[in-house]
């Protein structure tokens, strides 16, 4: 799979049109590394994150690459475990020589990379959501998604706009999960906001019914918050029904993909969540600047690929064109100067958000990145 | 508080009779050949995305139903000849290691075959919870126990009651005296992995309306399946109906009465617990071995 890319990307640049410039450093292609986690329990995030970098690369190219450069990527997939994206790392680092770090579709995965990344002084955007990738901030590491402290934020939010000040709330015990849990715990406060009662489940529990009559039957109760991705949250949404609970439902952006409503039916009605404009690009206002980015990929992605685009593509996308443009400001990929711009990108409108580093800020999104969604009827609806 | 103890108690059920119906199949391979087969759960798998994807396809759902119970007895038999088979004369460790290998290759191929998304299949009788005494119960709940209530009658009878189900017995009890007395041994094991797969497609297929199902949904329902088998005394069928049983409402009132983060914890106690003092399950039969 790998040679394939490698030939492929060979084959466009045989094809491509030459520089004008056509000096002998010019024709040498700019080298992109990139570990995801394209299958194992990730790979719903590496697959679509591979395929937009791949697509994208290749278009670059087509309009003659950047600085006069094509762009050559080389992609390895790690499975979703930390010990393969080291290894990998270590690779594009050392044999492959790459000029820049994309990946890690997993805050595992990207953990596992970073202290190697500090070492070799690479400058490396991370895909995953964990905010402890940069924060304390890490002078090599970059991300592009939202974290899941900021979900969180925007639905605590959002209740407290709706009145409630007592919360059940019920997570995944392990990840994804796991760590949003934590992260609601430590914002919760900033909002008047009490967590009343705090139930997990394991990632493949086939019901957790039991976990929610504890919820139903904690007194005064007023809304419950899902932390979750993958069929949990499916589950206790269809549990939720089933119980008739009474109260509204908010889920993560773990659940930010129509699979979950295809998943749990209609069960789904009235559930809010945060989610990139990516979901509901149509709905945006039209003054909006994030509108036509995030039309425009989710055009060219599904055209591209017949499949719903997700906001996990939209990551690999936004990390590829803050990387590019961070190169082309630096007029080189020597690796200081790539870092020292990467840092300096301010107001890039992505698929994710408008983003605008600092040097104590290696995400540079605002919690306006991300929309309230409710769903009505199996369709996203902007509900901010 | 009687409302939600029931609650407790059907949350329990349903997950428990998903793991009655998963550890079955573990039961089946190991009466014929004392094999533990760790693709049993690959099997629950195979009968889940075969049905989804087909009946997504448009395929009515009886149909869809039956050819995923085929093409699943196909993938046991074509396990046995190509996997199982060849290797007739190694040790029963070497070809549990074999299943485990079977496993993984057949994971890897639902991935390529199918693909890494979530399936379901609609509920068989609609998804409008039926109310006892203030808890409610999903009708899906009700087909999972019915199913599970006619698998272990079915093999019963074809145990106890059919040549080749008695064949089959002789066979695990002693191999070279059933081929003595005529048994075709070899017809025996495929048999007994077409049934198996034959019942994990069943289960996978019953389940997937309440779990859903992935290219990697056996893993769980593999090993909760040979929690249930092994805590109700392996190669018997009604103890692992009653060990999963055991082991889900176990899970169901710990989350409601302890604590939902130990629930795992304490199902797993009582495995330990119970196999510490009645090694062979609660319903093995006692082995003696002769030096």
């Amino acid at each position: 799979m790998r040679d394939l890319v490698k030939w492929g990307v060979v084959a466009v640049v045989a094809t491509g049109v030459c520089s004008s410039a056509g000096t002998a450093s010019a024709a040498e292609p700019i080298k992109i590394g990139a570990f995801l986690s394209a299958t194992g329990p990730a790979s719903f995030l590496g697959e679509p994150e591979k395929k937009t970098l791949e697509m994208y690369v290749e278009k670059v190219n087509k309009a003659g690459g950047v600085l006069g450069r094509k762009i050559e990527l080389v992609v390895y997939d790690d499975g979703g475990a930390g010990d393969k994206a080291s290894t990998f790392t270590k690779r594009l680092i050392e044999s492959d020589k790459v000029d820049l770090l994309i990946g890690g579709s997993t805050t595992g995965t990207t953990m596992a990379a970073v202290p190697l990344v500090e070492r070799a002084q690479l400058p490396f955007i991370s895909l995953a959501g964990g905010v402890n990738i940069v924060e304390p901030v890490k002078k090599w590491v970059f991300k592009t998604p939202h974290t899941d402290r900021m979900a969180a934020e925007k639905v605590f939010a959002d209740m407290k706009k709706k009145g409630f000040t007592k919360v059940a709330l019920i997570s995944e015990d392990a990840g994804f999960g796991k760590s949003g849990h934590d992260q609601s715990l430590m914002v919760v406060k900033n909002y008047g906001i009490e967590i009343v009662a705090d139930e997990v489940y394991s990632p493949k529990d086939p019901d957790v019914t039991a976990q929610l009559t504890k919820i139903k039957n904690s007194p005064g109760v007023q809304a419950v918050f899902n932390f979750g991705f993958g069929q949990g949250p499916a589950i206790v949404t269809k549990n939720f029904k089933q119980l008739g609970m009474g109260v509204p439902l908010f889920q993560s952006h773990g659940v930010a993909s129509k699979d979950y409503i295809k998943l749990a039916g209609d069960a789904t009605d009235g559930v809010r969540l945060p989610a990139a404009g990516l979901v509901v690009p149509e709905q945006l206002a039209a003054t909006d600047p994030q509108k036509p980015v995030v039309s425009a990929f989710k055009k060219e992605y599904e055209t591209a690929f017949k499949s719903d685009v997700s906001t996990f593509a939209g990551h690999a996308y936004d990390g590829l064109q803050i990387a590019l443009a961070a190169i082309a400001r630096a007029g080189s990929v020597d690796k200081e100067k790539v870092r020292d711009e990467i840092e300096k990108t301010s107001g890039y409108v992505g698929t994710g958000g408008m983003v605008s580093m600092t040097p104590t800020d290696h995400m540079g999104l605002s919690l306006s990145a991300f929309h309230m969604v409710e769903i009505r009827k199996g369709e996203w609806v902007l509900s901010d | 508080m009687f409302a939600a103890f029931l609650q407790y108690l059907f949350s329990g059920l349903t997950s428990g009779a998903i793991y009655a119906l998963a550890g079955l199949g573990f039961a089946i391979i190991y009466n014929a050949s004392h094999v533990i087969n760790f693709a049993q759960g690959e099997f629950i798998m195979i009968g889940g995305m075969a049905s989804a994807t087909l009946v997504a396809a448009g395929v009515p759902m009886p149909l869809a139903i039956t050819l995923a119970m085929i093409i699943s007895m196909a993938v046991g038999v074509a396990l046995e000849k190509f996997a199982i088979e060849p290797a007739r004369n190694a040790d029963v460790v070497t070809i549990i290691i074999i299943t485990i290998g079977a496993s993984i290759f057949m994971r890897g191929a639902a991935q390529i075959i199918w693909d890494k998304e979530f399936h379901s299949l609609p509920a068989f009788s609609g998804e409008i919870p039926i109310a006892v005494l203030g808890a409610t119960l999903m009708p899906q709940s009700l087909w999972v126990f019915g199913v599970a209530a006619v698998v272990i009658v079915a093999l019963w009878w074809f145990f106890n009651r059919t040549m080749f189900g008695k064949a089959m017995l002789a066979t695990s009890h002693n191999r070279l005296a059933a081929q003595l007395v005529g048994v075709g041994v070899k017809k025996v094991l495929l048999a007994s992995f077409a049934l198996s797969a034959l019942l994990g497609a069943v289960g996978g297929i019953v389940v997937t309306p309440i779990t859903f199902t992935n290219y990697e949904a056996g893993i769980m329902l593999g090993l909760k399946g040979f929690s249930a088998a092994v805590l109700g005394g392996l190669g018997n069928g009604g103890g692992a109906i009653v060990g999963g049983l055991i082991v889900g409402i176990a899970e169901a009132l710990a989350s409601g009465y302890l604590s939902s983060a130990y629930k795992d914890a304490i199902a797993f106690v009582i495995i330990l617990f119970v196999l510490f003092f009645m090694p062979n399950g609660l319903f093995g039969k006692r082995g003696t071995d002769r030096v």
